[in-house]
């Protein structure tokens, strides 16, 4: 049994990112490909770190907008109204909705920002190296990327109801353009999980070292 | 395949060299480290999967042809489909928006039934599908962008702020998403990548190369 503490990169293994053969591979200066499904071989992702602050600074700047503007404006004979992310939430609470505005809630507003904070969480570890409860971070990690698209949520109820009420005078629903940067803070951080490398975690646990 | 170390495997969140075991049916192993899951014995998993799948490409066929719910009000009726939607964005001057709804409940989830069944089909015939290496890289590349489950939630979300204010009549393809829903989630259940490599690995290198 080889012994647990040994990682793959530490003995010059290599696993494919596509079919998860390991092979033997060179150092990281000269490319190398898998040798069942020919896609490129890493250690780990390169520019992961780099990669994965560019798109989270822009997350967060893209996160103010989208909190700020409307969302979706809703207008009728009676009544005129331009609701934030949070505006539409306590909205669907006064009306008796808790169920709905609670998943609404989760899904819009602790998402995004449950996304934002572990990721920045997990550089500024992975950057300093830590070696504070590596597996509680991971299973950080695993958390973020499997519940990051479930806040496309609010986009797909703007665009349901802007398409559909269109009834001119007795109602009609609007996109603001909260949604678009609402939008891409998700199509962000969603890549910005995609760059990090959860092995980085794990690294400086070890004593071989491989850069 | 004597160019491969023989049944290791490194754990895709923290790399840790481990040996494949046997597993019984319907059990996974996981990583004795970071607790990832590495692989999953998957019963039947091509044929499983296939059978998902094709089922899934029939109801979406249905629910992108048929409206998903309609609101009635002083005798005037709005209807919507998703594409419908799609488009009624794009003339808002919201085309990002309109794209990104467009790309991740229509054109992706429609990739991702066509590369399975392009995948699968041949192989349970045991033939194996030209290109297989880009179709598999492609598989794993767009896997995230398939949304059709949260879709599926953004319509009971508005569904349930319409009733409010409208008489809402359910279409066809309300159904239809749900049903579609729960068997995209049985097709990712019982896909197993781990298999298809080895019902590829077991071609001699040949034929594999077509």
């Amino acid at each position: 049994m080889t012994e647990l503490t040994t990682s793959a990169a530490g003995q010059g293994l290599c696993s494919c990112h596509v079919c998860n053969l390991v092979s033997r591979r060179g150092p990281e200066s000269s490319p190398a490909y898998c040798p069942r499904c020919g896609a490129f071989l890493h250690f780990r992702k390169p520019g992961s770190v780099a990669r994965c602050w560019a798109l989270l600074v822009a997350a967060y700047i893209l996160y103010i907008p989208a909190n700020l503007l409307t969302m979706m404006e809703t207008g009728s004979l009676f009544s005129y109204r331009r609701d934030t992310i949070i505006s539409g939430v306590i909205e669907l609470w006064k009306t008796g909705s808790w169920v709905i505005a609670v998943i609404v809630f989760i899904a819009s507003v602790t998402i995004p920002l449950l996304k934002l904070l572990s990721l920045t969480l997990l550089l500024i570890s992975v950057q300093r190296r830590s070696r504070w409860h590596p597996r509680q971070r991971t299973r950080l990690y695993r958390l973020v990327e499997f519940v990051g698209r479930w806040s496309m949520l609010d986009i797909y109820v703007v665009t349901l109801l802007a398409a559909l009420v269109q009834l001119g005078t007795i109602a009609t629903v609007k996109a603001g353009p909260a949604a678009l940067a609402f939008g891409a803070v998700v199509v962000l951080t969603m890549f910005a999980s995609m760059q990090f490398d959860p092995r980085l975690i794990w690294d400086p646990l070890q004593k071989e070292r491989t850069q | 395949m004597a160019h491969y170390p023989a049944q290791l495997i490194a754990c895709h969140d923290c790399d840790l060299l481990q040996r494949e075991i046997p597993l019984k049916r319907g059990c996974a192993a996981s990583c004795s480290r970071c607790g990832a899951v590495l692989y999953r014995n998957a019963t039947d998993s091509i044929d499983r999967t296939l059978a998902y799948t094709l089922t899934a490409a029939v109801l979406f066929v249905i629910a992108n042809m048929f409206p998903i719910f309609a609101i009635e009000v002083q005798e005037s009726r709005s209807a919507i489909t998703l594409a419908g939607a799609v488009r009624s964005l794009w003339d808002q001057q919201m085309q990002p928006i309109s794209l990104l709804v467009f790309l991740t409940t229509i054109l992706i989830p429609a990739l991702e039934l066509v590369t399975m069944t392009y995948l699968l089909l041949p192989l349970k015939f045991r033939r194996i599908p030209a290109g297989y290496t880009y179709i598999l890289r492609m598989m794993q590349i767009v896997a995230p962008w398939g949304m059709i489950e949260v879709f599926m939630l953004g319509v009971l979300v508005s569904l349930v702020k319409l009733t409010s204010s409208f008489k809402v009549i359910p279409g066809v393809a309300l159904w239809s998403f749900g049903g579609l829903t729960l068997l995209l989630a049985a097709a990712a259940a019982s896909f197993s990548a781990r298999d298809v490599w080895a019902r590829l690995d077991r071609k001699p290198d040949a034929e594999v190369a077509a």
